[in-house]
């Protein structure tokens, strides 16, 4: 094998109160794609931020091309060739796309702005990623979040990039867009270009990884282990220090979900652009898994369930009451709860403690005359909290110092305390490593087996066919079929999601 | 609101207690000791985040003690409060609005407003209790407008205050004609005079509207919202928040305040003006920022707010009685603005990891 392009040693950051990485060693040689796995919290945030120039290492080496490098800046990392394509993408959106790829080294000349060489050279570099048909002069924030990613990447073309970071490309991505994906990855490290690829999905590492390298609580566990070979059992191991598989909970074996009592019957609704007459129902204890493409209508029913937004036409009914289209307060009051996909943005108060985040869709309970008694709500708050396993189970800490798994807890835990009879959930399991993964399945067919009707979303196949009972298969805004999920599997599921979809 | 749903027999609301789950999921925690959620009101004065501008108010009063002799004097003490007691009033409103999320421009305007209102001819002839209404009415329906404009118009807060600010102002100007109004109903003009056990009115109805604030901010579902709605306006939405109305309620506590500030300072001057409450907006949020309230909402304090209304008012009292010119004392105000957010950047990030 050749040199490396990148070397890291012994790289330590510490912030107050937290050793964020203590003790990091990566190699990355020019040409491959690098995984990098760990669990929420074990560094791999910290170490992209150190490799992109926004943290300073406390101590440790960096080599690049052999040579000993220092990245203070953003800047000084772009200019040895280092680009990162961060999760929550960096871009402007108030401007075109040509702008965002060309934002901080825009063409000019004497000060000004060289529009049309602009749009030329990002209209290439959008075609070297298969994407030709975005208009260079779109305004970024119309774009799908695919969309996005594929400015940030044609951005780090842009600069030449040597090695180009990814944190998990895919969590924003529809099926075929990850294969795009793929195919971009596959093309640039023929050209000597080296990814570091983080990612939760251990299928994508086996199908574009050459090695990985395991992070575990800041440390190197396992590095250049080869990608293809490795068991995962022994990766997850050595993620986790404990052995746990991709397992789904046991479905109920009786009473059926038939014999139980229809709790949400949704009636023709569609909204123009999004979906169009969908009617389905879900049972109270049952599980129904929306299945399809992102962009195929399903958040956007989930949310109309919820009343975030309006029908244009078709009815709604909880329990057989017909809902105030449009209302979210009304649906919390009829026993509906949701946890979005965007935890932190939609669901989560990060300035907040986890009591104060639990208990606030339920504040009326621990009100009297609108004065809160902070003592039952902590009590409540706490109660739930270690319902669901909640680590730590200490209420009183800021939410933001937990994992991806436990804030997902805490949202679920939310509408433990209202009286919650329909569970929403859209792309639960979004960010959360594997061993929390499974503690959420469990969650969730809890829930259900003590009797609310829970309404799944997800972009994963194998999680809508594992946990739910019914699987309704969404395709461009239409319901195409739906089915007990023990009839389905994953080829016939993706076969109906992309038929008719141009690949 | 309606009740939209009558659960038919059969689908009960989910159990908190853990009688549906599978037992060993259910953990038994001592909560009942309850250590935490609660801090007393001295509590949050002594806390790491109100710290600092006290050190700045102890400093202040060690300077104004040091530059004159009539400084440490409990006549200065109350004359400090007193002239702290409006703006103060004022402050509590802007607080709640800047947790909230929003920002109210229109504060001064909607006093000139309620000033010129409580003491036309017509109001005065009704007497103490009708301009007192009036007045409180004038700040809560500019207030409710202000909240109806931003809530349901969906036109942002800065833009649709600075335009009440405008409106307000002229319309003060029209009723009043750019005459003061001086007040003749004796018992209103009396407000400002009052004083019990030695202490004026003005500085009890200071010290109340403060406590009432706190109470409002930090104990009840009021409270709790406002800072939910401030720190996460979508989050607060689909967690099930009427984030509308409770904006609508925002402004009017604000137009509220204004309202009451409105009467102590025309009864303080004795007479109602379209010019009154000139850059209060500015004093106001200039109070809340160095109280260590984020200007994005979502966090803040109102102890904090009422400190920086403490400090400000200090340091003119420490200028007048050193016969400084008032220039030199808005330079003063600018760099303690500056240096009270730099300090406060600084305390935050150590304190978060």
């Amino acid at each position: 094998m050749s040199a490396p392009l990148l070397e890291m040693q012994g790289v330590v950051k510490e912030f107050p109160g937290v050793r964020a990485l203590d003790g990091v060693d990566l190699d990355v040689v020019a040409g491959e794609v690098h995984c990098l796995l760990g669990q929420n919290g074990a560094g791999k945030s910290t170490l992209i931020k150190v490799l992109a120039g926004a943290h300073q290492p406390d101590e440790g080496d960096i080599t690049w091309e052999g040579e000993p490098v220092t990245l203070p800046t953003p800047t000084a990392a772009m200019r040895h060739g280092i680009a990162t394509i961060y999760q929550e993408l960096d871009l402007a959106d108030g401007l075109s796309v040509a702008e965002n790829i060309y934002l901080g080294h825009e063409q000019s000349r004497l000060g000004f702005a060289q529009r049309s060489r602009m749009h030329d050279a990002a209209r290439q570099l959008l075609r070297r990623l298969g994407h030709p048909e975005i208009p260079v002069t779109r305004e970024v924030g119309e774009l799908s979040a695919a969309g996005k990613q594929l400015v940030s990447m044609a951005r780090a073309l842009s600069h030449d990039a040597r090695l180009i970071i990814m944190d998990e490309p895919s969590a924003v991505l529809a099926h075929d867009e990850v294969d795009n994906l793929f195919r971009v990855i596959g093309d640039l490290t023929a050209t000597g270009v080296a990814v570091v690829y983080i990612s939760h999905r251990m299928e994508e590492i086996r199908r574009i990884g050459d090695r990985v390298t395991v992070l575990k609580d800041g440390r190197t566990v396992a590095r250049g282990l080869p990608a293809r070979t490795t068991p995962t059992s022994e990766l997850v191991s050595l993620m986790t220090g404990r052995t746990v598989e991709y397992v789904f909970p046991p479905r109920p074996e009786n009473p059926g979900p038939e014999q139980r009592p229809v709790l949400l019957e949704v009636e023709h609704i569609s909204r123009p652009g999004e979906f169009q007459d969908i009617s389905f129902s879900v049972r109270a204890g049952e599980i129904v898994g929306l299945a399809g493409l992102v962009g195929s209508g399903r958040s956007e029913i989930l949310e109309t369930v919820y009343g975030a937004r309006r029908p244009a036409s078709g009815r709604i009914r909880v329990a057989g009451s017909v809902l105030r289209p449009g209302s979210v307060t009304a649906a919390v009051r009829a026993g509906l709860g949701l946890a979005p996909e965007e935890r932190k943005s939609q669901a989560l108060f990060m300035q907040s403690s986890i009591a104060h985040n639990v208990s606030m869709s339920s504040l009326r309970r621990f009100a009297r005359a609108g004065f809160l008694d902070a003592r039952t709500e902590l009590a409540a708050t706490t109660e739930a909290v270690c319902r669901l396993d909640l680590r730590p189970p200490d209420a009183t800490r800021p939410v933001r110092t937990l994992s991806g798994g436990n804030q997902q807890k805490a949202v679920v835990a939310r509408w433990l305390l209202t009286d919650c009879r329909l569970l929403l959930l859209d792309e639960p399991t979004r960010g959360v490593d594997v061993g929390a993964r499974a503690e959420l399945y469990t969650l969730i067919r809890r829930l259900a087996d003590s009797g609310v009707g829970v309404l799944l979303v997800s972009s994963e196949v194998p999680e809508v066919l594992g946990l739910a009972d019914r699987v309704l298969v969404m395709r461009e805004g239409r319901l195409v079929r739906e089915a007990g999920a023990l009839d389905l599997d994953e080829s016939k599921v993706l076969d109906l999601v992309m038929e008719g979809s141009s690949a | 609101m309606s009740q939209q749903t009558s659960p038919p027999g059969g689908s009960g609301p989910l159990p908190v207690t853990g009688q549906g789950s599978p037992a060993g999921s259910v953990r038994q925690t001592g909560t009942s000791q309850g250590k935490g959620g609660r801090s007393s009101f001295l509590g949050h004065v002594g806390r790491v985040r109100n710290l600092g501008l006290f050190v700045v108010l102890v400093l202040l009063c060690v300077i104004g003690a040091l530059t004159s002799g009539n400084f440490a004097t409990s006549q200065n003490a109350l004359v400090i409060l007193t002239s702290a007691a409006v703006i103060g009033v004022i402050t509590i409103g802007q607080t709640f609005i800047i947790i909230g999320g929003g920002i109210d421009l229109s504060v001064g305007a909607i006093v000139a407003l309620a000033s010129v209102w409580c003491t036309t001819v017509a109001t005065q002839s009704y007497g103490l209790g009708g301009m007192v209404f009036c007045a409180l009415a004038v700040g809560a329906v500019v207030g409710f407008v202000n909240g109806l404009i931003i809530a349901y118009g969906n036109i942002v807060a800065f833009i649709t205050t600075i335009a009440m600010m405008a409106s307000a102002r002229g319309l003060a100007e029209r009723i009043s004609d750019r005459q003061s109004q001086v007040v003749t109903v004796e018992s209103f003009n009396s407000l400002a005079a009052t004083r019990f056990l030695g202490i004026p009115l003005l500085v009890y109805i200071l010290a109340v509207a403060v406590l009432a604030g706190w109470i409002l901010l930090n104990r009840t579902t009021f409270g709790r919202r406002t800072f939910a709605i401030g720190g996460n306006q979508e989050a607060a939405r689909l967690a099930g928040l009427d984030v509308r109305r409770h904006t609508v309620v925002l402004y009017v506590l604000s137009g509220l305040c204004c309202g009451i500030a409105a009467i102590m300072l025309t009864a303080r001057t004795t007479s109602g003006a379209s010019n009154l409450g000139d850059l209060y907006e500015l004093d106001s949020i200039a109070a809340v920022i160095i109280g260590g309230t984020l200007l994005t909402g979502g966090r803040g304090s109102l102890v904090g707010s009422i400190l920086g209304v403490l400090v400000f008012t200090t340091i003119t009292n420490i200028f007048v009685l050193n016969n400084l010119t008032t220039d030199i004392q808005q330079i003063a105000k600018g760099l303690i603005i500056v240096a009270a957010v730099l300090i406060q950047r600084r305390g935050r990030r150590t304190a978060t990891p």
